[in-house]
């Protein structure tokens, strides 16, 4: 028997009975469109936390204090929280090249917060953040409209002021409209040099809401002398951010006398290992999902082989007949298994259309990125489906006697 | 036409031979004895009528004559090849190259076309496409239903349906024609066209095998065989 007699004789056969064919051909769809559309948003939730992170900037060291130092320093609280806290002359001695010699860059951070008014308008500023002009380029702040603060602002606490999209926005109604301006932030006037790009959320903060204003300024006017809250290091290279790394503990640790018995009174947060350890669980969620996708395609493999045992005792007669008239096992194999395979086929283009179609929405709030293998690993799948899920009732209809086939009424 | 030799010898013209073929379905107390024991030889160009009463065990000869069951024991040798030295695949295709079967339910594949009803078996044969629909087409000729092709079983008469499946029997150029009451779901004037059919074909040289409880179609033969209670009671030549 030709492959184009097999075909067509199972053609014949799923048209046959067109409503059971169709919805066995959507179980399989649903399995096969669940594998590449879960996969799709596991990729595209990976890929945006990706994307926002890598917009932080990758080579970024986030230094801060735990308060006092591990453990049992706590009693102790109150000397060892001064002892251990984080000051401008760390901020500058990290930036000493023999000290330090693999970081680029070193920007100490205070923050505060405050009400911005113009004129009758007014916006609360969740952060206002003093720096340096270093804090721009290692953190991935570039400016939108206007221009930065400079080195000599910072030396004479010049009142002058970056704003955020959102907080620019709130105050002058267009973000470029605000520069060259004068806001007040709490009692006193400070003059809008510029207006930062907009920029992703990376967290639960907005980026956009803040202020930035020179670190002098904002300890004179508002946030007094203490402890820095951050000091912002950026490593001379992506592959040079675990030795720079090392040598801030140890220099800080130096500075600071930290003994060595104790764990370290500093937080350092590195980029690298948050994109590392976010992209972990992205692939764990991916992992979860396709797992969850291929129960539905197992179930819909399923729904083959039930559809599939039905046709043939529902066609036992006709096999006893086709076997009286001279077919051969493997005739009959092959029908059945073209049966099922082209069912599990059907479902899978099916599926593979559907999957392409949803994708290009937003799911949860996460635009799928579809994975290419996953289509050709799905269909292959549902293709494959066919010929296991069918090979059990084609086998049983190959193997009926003849005899005992036609007798079946 | 050749004269039956009967006799102890093997001639070298017997279609047919089975030799103390008993037919035994379960076991034990409960076993069913449908054959017990029996020989039978048919000569090419032969037109025999099988006839029995209902469990007389002549559907059983019919489906060991025609390869779809085996014997429990005995020896059945047709055209010279003992079957039961054949392989299931094997077997598939001395049904197919050397038995036509005729079925009192007519047997065809529902929502199929007359042409490829007739086709099948010369399909499961290797056939080319083209060849095996010259030999369709004339072998539907042959039973006068060239205009009906195209029609689905539903779409027939009984008696054309049968015919169908008569045109599907001689398709392959069969050495045999079984049919098991092949008149048993037709109506007077449709039995009348199928035996008259069956007359020609076996006039033109076919062998035939028809298994029946009709006398009027058994009085068509030119040999009875009657069986009873799995065994052979007569054998004779009636014309």
């Amino acid at each position: 028997m030709s492959p184009r007699d097999l075909f067509g004789a199972a053609l014949r056969g799923l048209g046959a009975n067109k409503l059971r064919s169709l919805l066995t051909v959507l179980g399989v769809a649903i399995g096969v469109g669940a594998v590449i559309v879960l996969v799709a948003v596991g990729n595209g939730s990976g890929k945006a936390v990706q994307d926002r992170l890598e917009a932080m900037g990758t080579n970024l060291l986030i230094v801060s204090t735990t308060g006092g130092g591990g453990g049992f320093a706590r009693g102790q609280a109150g000397p060892s929280a001064q002892q251990y806290s984080l000051t401008m002359s760390d901020a500058s001695a990290l930036t000493d090249n023999r000290l330090a010699p693999d970081v680029a860059a070193v920007a100490p951070v205070m923050t505060s917060s405050g009400t911005a008014t113009n004129g009758d308008t007014s916006y609360t500023i969740n952060q206002v953040i003093g720096t340096t002009p270093e804090y721009m380029p290692a953190t991935n702040t570039p400016l939108g409209t206007g221009r930065s603060f400079t080195q000599q602002d910072v030396d004479t606490s010049q009142r002058v002021v970056l704003l955020g999209q959102t907080a620019a926005t709130e105050l002058f109604g267009r973000p470029t409209s605000a520069v060259g301006q004068t806001i007040k932030l709490g009692a006193v006037d400070f003059a809008v040099l510029g207006v930062l790009a907009s920029k992703d959320s990376t967290g639960f903060s907005d980026p956009n809401a803040t202020a930035i204003v020179p670190i002098s300024t904002l300890r004179a006017t508002q946030a007094g002398y203490g402890a820095l809250n951050q000091i912002v290091v950026q490593a001379a290279d992506k592959d040079k951010v675990d030795t720079a790394q090392a040598e801030v503990t140890q220099l800080l640790a130096a500075r600071h006398q930290v003994p060595a018995t104790q764990t370290s009174p500093y937080r350092i947060t590195n980029s690298a290992q948050i994109l590392q350890t976010s992209q972990d669980t992205a692939a764990t969620f991916t992992a979860l999902l396709a797992t969850v996708a291929a129960i539905s395609l197992i179930v819909g493999g399923i729904g083959v082989t039930n559809i599939m045992l039905v046709t043939v005792t529902e066609r036992t007669r006709e096999i006893g007949i086709r076997k009286a008239l001279g077919a051969r096992r493997r005739a009959i194999l092959g029908q059945f298994l073209i049966e099922a395979t082209l069912l599990s086929l059907l479902g899978g283009a099916v599926g593979v259309a559907a999957a392409l179609i949803v994708s290009r929405f937003q799911l949860a709030g996460v635009q799928p990125v579809l994975v290419p293998s996953s289509i050709a690993l799905a269909f292959g799948v549902s293709a494959a489906v066919g010929l296991f899920f069918g090979s059990m009732p084609a086998h049983r209809a190959a193997g009926l006697r003849p005899i005992d086939a036609l007798r079946h009424e | 036409m050749r004269g039956r030799a009967r006799g102890p010898t093997v001639a070298a013209d017997a279609l047919i031979e089975i030799r103390d073929v008993t037919k035994t379905y379960g076991a034990g107390e409960t076993a069913v004895h449908a054959l017990r024991g029996v020989s039978l030889r048919v000569d090419a160009g032969e037109y025999v009528a099988v006839m029995g009463s209902s469990g007389s065990g002549k559907s059983t000869l019919m489906n060991i004559l025609g390869c779809l069951d085996v014997p429990s024991r005995g020896e059945y040798r047709l055209d010279g090849t003992d079957v039961a030295r054949l392989t299931e695949d094997q077997q598939a295709l001395v049904r197919g190259r050397k038995i036509g079967f005729i079925f009192q339910s007519f047997n065809l594949i529902p929502r199929t076309s007359a042409l490829a009803n007739v086709e099948l078996p010369l399909t499961y044969a290797h056939l080319r496409r083209s060849d095996r629909r010259k030999r369709a087409r004339r072998a539907l000729e042959l039973v006068g239903l060239a205009d009906r092709a195209d029609h689905r079983p539903n779409q027939l008469s009984g008696g054309q349906q049968q015919r169908v499946a008569i045109a599907r029997a001689l398709a392959t150029g069969p050495r045999i024609l079984l049919a098991d009451e092949p008149t048993g779901n037709l109506d007077a004037h449709s039995t009348d066209e199928v035996l008259g059919m069956f007359d020609q074909l076996n006039a033109e040289g076919r062998t035939v095998v028809v298994i029946t409880h009709e006398t009027e179609v058994a009085r068509r033969a030119r040999r009875l065989i009657r069986v009873s209670d799995g065994r052979i009671v007569a054998d004779e030549v009636t014309g």
